[in-house]
């Protein structure tokens, strides 16, 4: 069997600033993983839709906008309902230091702020495969 | 215990059950062990469902015209499967899977089923398992299905024999005369889409393609010619028109179904072949690399293997015959 870690990466909201998605979407590609990338301004709806259909192991936001403590957890609560729960969730971008717990409680596994490497996503994502 | 695991699958994929079609697809692509058993229950020869396959160059606008294409099948009350095809990295195996981009205008409609496949190494333009992932669908109901190939150079014409109907998208401004002459890719199109064509040249690809086609011995089955716009949607009716026509000529239900049935059955006798011939080899010599081994120390050659094989074959006809007999 050959298996490879899929992973969506999206950017809910409004947020225009796709550098950063793209950025880890090209990392991940060269670590060996299959990257579904969407592309911005996507409704939480259309990116849980993706990751079902696409039937992703991991789902990679992005937002630099400030409404990720309004947009995380929805797309968390939608994945939920659609018999997603077992796909997991990690975010990154511009968020503060005192939002992660409460993006943590909410369903995501690891938030990458500015600063953070590639090889750390890919790490993360190596070490939690290995869990499912 | 296993075949009520593919029967409950099959049936999550005949019920459209979303999560689990999608699991049944990844099992496909992976070969996963119960695939086969699954594809068994769900295949149907004579399947309604209508294939088209896009093709084209990259940056053509496949996916543009695919995201055109499902909103006009989409308004006509058809749910409307996408299978999308890009390149995996040769290197690291991965890959970038961005069609889908194109196609946000559907990303929440629960009438559309897109899924990306990365081509895994498979040359022509598809993945190794596009056929089957295309079974999957069918069996969903989803008519029609696009196949959306990687972009593609001259010769990756794969699609032609999978899809019912192919559209190859032509751009103007990429090559003279002599690239519409050439064999291979212009051979395949049931359609040929000249896409952009509010770019400049546009009559002269026009030019170039029908003068190309004037030259095909048999001009009944001559591809029809659509200039269109697929961003701005202006011609994409005059496209649907003619792929509905291409439909109702000579592609009687028993005609498609014998075609594909061929060459379904032509793939399997190819991946099977190449699985066992792999099989015997490693078992004889220990590894394929072992059997290099062998050959670059001089015990056998490439030639030999092949005889052999061909032996193997031989002998286990003959073998099941007896076995008949008895």
């Amino acid at each position: 069997m050959d298996r490879k870690i899929r992973v969506l990466i999206g950017k809910p909201g409004l947020d225009g600033h796709d550098r950063g998605a793209k950025y880890i979407a090209r990392a991940l590609r060269d670590a060996g993983m299959e990257v579904i990338y969407t592309g911005i301004r996507q409704t939480p709806e259309a990116i849980v839709n993706a990751a079902i259909q696409e039937d992703v192991d991991f789902v990679g936001l992005s937002l630099l906008s400030g409404a990720h403590n309004h947009l995380f957890p929805e797309v968390a609560r939608l994945l939920n309902e659609k018999g997603g729960s077992d796909i997991i969730l990690f975010g990154g971008g511009v968020i503060p230091e005192e939002d992660i717990p409460g993006l943590k409680k909410a369903g995501f596994k690891a938030i990458f702020t500015p600063g953070a490497s590639s090889s750390e996503v890919v790490d993360f994502i190596e070490q939690e495969i290995q869990t499912r | 215990m296993l075949s009520s695991e593919v029967e409950d699958l099959a049936g999550k994929v005949r019920s459209k059950n979303q999560r689990g079609m999608a699991r049944v697809l990844s099992m496909v692509e992976n070969g996963h062990p119960l695939a086969p058993s699954i594809l068994h229950s769900l295949y149907n020869p004579e399947r309604s469902g209508l294939t088209i396959g896009v093709t084209g160059y990259p940056g053509a606008g496949k996916s543009t015209l695919t995201n055109r294409l499902i909103a006009y099948y989409r308004k006509h009350g058809c749910k409307v499967g996408v299978i999308a095809v890009d390149p995996s990295s040769p290197f690291s195996g991965g890959a970038l899977l961005g069609d889908r981009l194109r196609m946000q205008d559907h990303a929440s409609d629960p009438g559309v089923f897109i899924r990306s496949m990365g081509n895994r190494g498979h040359l022509g333009g598809l993945s190794g398992t596009t056929r089957d992932a295309l079974e999957v669908f069918s069996a969903a109901s989803y008519d029609p299905v696009l196949v959306e190939t990687m972009g593609v150079g001259q010769a990756e014409v794969e699609i032609a024999s999978l899809a019912d109907i192919t559209l190859l998208v032509l751009v103007p401004g990429l090559g003279d005369e002599v690239q519409t002459m050439k064999a291979g890719i212009m051979e395949i199109g049931d359609i040929i889409v000249l896409n952009k064509a509010d770019r400049p040249g546009i009559e002269q690809l026009e030019m170039f393609v029908n003068a190309s086609l004037d030259l095909i011995p048999d001009q009944i089955s001559r591809p029809t010619v659509i200039s269109c716009s697929a961003l701005s949607g202006e011609g994409i009716e005059k496209l649907t028109d003619a792929i509905a026509n291409c439909v109702s000529f000579g592609m009687g239900r028993r005609v498609i179904a014998r075609r594909r049935t061929k060459l379904i059955l032509r793939s399997i006798i190819r991946e099977k072949g190449k699985e066992l011939a792999r099989k015997h080899v490693s078992d004889r010599y220990g590894s394929i690399e072992e059997a290099i081994e062998s050959i670059l120390e001089g015990k056998t050659t490439p030639y030999e293997i092949g005889e052999m094989l061909s032996g193997f074959l031989e002998n286990k006809r003959e073998n099941e015959n007896e076995c008949k007999r008895d």
